[in-house]
């Protein structure tokens, strides 16, 4: 603490200092002084928080958006449903509009129009990024439908087995394995993308930094310290998903 | 028991049934031969819906398929049916491939259906596989599984749809050993084969079928040894 302020008084007057003393004092004010770790490590709470909100919304949304879809196009000749086909119709909007935009433009449209009396930033952002997730997890859950060989459903609906039941014993299963990795892809994408939301005043870890980094009139050392905390929660993210995808894959290897 | 009325089937500019009329009574064996392309294996699929019809009327045991109001899952679980490519479920035991269906469609309860499954799997030889996943399997053994698998269901009438085209040579044999062995037991079956010698053996009437159209049918041994279309000639002295 001694040590920090008389090298940060040195710094301040010009006087020659080593790269050490450097070093040390930009560290100090950028994670330790006045506690500022807790900042980071609030912004963290929040960014998982934010993350797994979303993920759970975009998956149900995406599920329920997927199933749809293919049991739309997957309708026999002559036995077209209208009501499934209206859905279908504003589905394909909602995959469009939100495939079609910016995420950014989304959350300040969501932030700063829709909910334009909302302080509650954190919802606000997690409800847009799990909106924004759905859209792209439909399409992913949906090539996942789509790779199973159509013998499946055949074998199933031939013996006399209703749509429904096949999809969720034999479909289903065989889609999520084929889809684990392009998911895992999605979620990373998710987890960065919180980021976003500290432009509409969403505390997470992106959030932390700047404010500290603008504090200080130092930028290079809390914005480098966000960037490893991402890295870490990608690698600890990936390593967890590696886990799952081998807990799945034992079925095929006996 | 199947009654087939002018059926016809398009795909998109494409006829491939050019109205098709047959009947199939309970016990019989028919088998469908003819060049690929001539529309054995849709015909087959529309007896069961897996190919919707364009036009034309199925009628199974008093009932018309084709009509609207009609249960089609009801209809499906008396029909049996078995693929080329048997279409096993690769994410399950061969127990529970073979126990899904009687399981969820309320035929038999669980311990029925193992039972039933059981007794099934040793009529083929097979009892010792029902804790395997398909993948462990032969082609010849998966084939016997997926008709276990339909026998489960108590059908009353069996359809195959090239039984042994996708496998080796030498597990053709197996193959055909329980589709005759199921043949004697008096089971209704309808075959798409290319399988002559089994047609010969097995058959009460074949079929040959050309462009969208039955062309010929009798006893194997009118078929075979004296047929009357210079078509089924042709087609016949290319294969045997």
């Amino acid at each position: 603490m001694e040590q920090f302020v008389a090298w940060k008084a040195m710094m301040a007057a010009n006087e020659p200092t080593t790269l050490w003393q450097q070093f040390y004092v930009l560290f100090y004010q950028a994670f330790i002084e006045n506690d500022r770790w807790l900042q980071y490590l609030n912004g963290v709470v929040t960014t998982l928080y934010v993350t797994i909100l979303a993920l759970l919304l975009g998956v149900i949304l995406g599920i329920i958006v997927a199933v749809i879809r293919t049991a739309h196009d997957q309708q026999r000749p002559g036995h077209r449903n209208p009501v499934l086909g209206f859905i279908n119709g504003l589905l394909k909007i909602y995959v469009t509009v939100i495939r079609g935009t910016p995420m950014m433009v989304q959350l300040m449209i969501m932030g700063l129009v829709i909910f334009a009396s909302s302080r509650n930033f954190v919802m606000v952002g997690a409800l847009t990024l799990g909106i924004n997730s759905g859209a792209y997890t439909a399409e992913i859950i949906r090539g996942g439908l789509m790779s199973v060989d159509h013998g499946q459903m055949e074998a199933g609906r031939s013996l006399g087995m209703n749509y429904t039941d096949t999809m969720r014993f034999v479909v289903v299963p065989q889609a999520i394995k084929a889809i684990l990795p392009a998911l895992g892809n999605e979620f990373i994408v998710l987890l960065k993308d919180t980021s976003l939301i500290s432009v509409i005043g969403g505390k997470e870890l992106l959030y932390a930094a700047r404010s500290v980094a603008s504090r200080n009139y130092e930028p290079m050392y809390p914005y480098l310290g966000a960037a490893i905390i991402y890295l870490l929660l990608v690698m600890l993210f990936t390593w967890l998903l590696g886990i799952f995808e081998r807990r799945l894959r034992a079925s095929d290897r006996r | 028991m199947i009654d087939v009325k002018n059926l016809t089937k398009s795909f998109g500019d494409l006829q491939v049934l050019k109205g098709v009329s047959e009947h199939i009574n309970k016990g019989e064996r028919v088998v469908l031969i003819g060049p690929s392309g001539s529309g054995k294996s849709t015909f087959l699929r529309c007896l069961n819906l897996l190919e919707t019809p364009t036009s034309g009327e199925i009628i199974f045991e008093g009932q018309s398929i084709t009509d609207d109001k009609c249960d089609i899952n009801k209809i499906r679980q008396k029909m049996g049916m078995v693929f080329q490519h048997f279409n096993l479920f690769p994410n399950m035991t061969i127990l529970k491939n073979i126990t899904l269906a009687p399981v969820r469609t309320g035929l038999m309860n669980k311990e029925q259906a193992e039972k039933e499954a059981r007794e099934l799997l040793k009529r083929v030889g097979l009892e010792d596989k029902a804790d395997s996943y398909p993948a462990q399997l032969s082609g010849g053994q998966k084939q016997r599984i997926a008709i276990v698998r339909a026998l489960c269901m108590k059908p009353e009438v069996m359809l195959f749809d090239e039984p042994t085209s996708a496998l080796d040579p030498e597990m053709v044999g197996e193959v055909l050993d329980v589709m005759k062995e199921l043949a004697k037991s008096g089971m209704t079956m309808v075959c798409v084969t290319h399988e002559m010698g089994f047609a010969r053996e097995v058959a009460d009437r074949v079929l040959f079928m050309d462009e969208g159209k039955i062309l010929e049918e009798g006893t194997p041994g009118e078929i075979f040894t004296n047929p009357k279309e210079q078509r089924t000639k042709d087609f016949l002295n290319k294969v045997l």
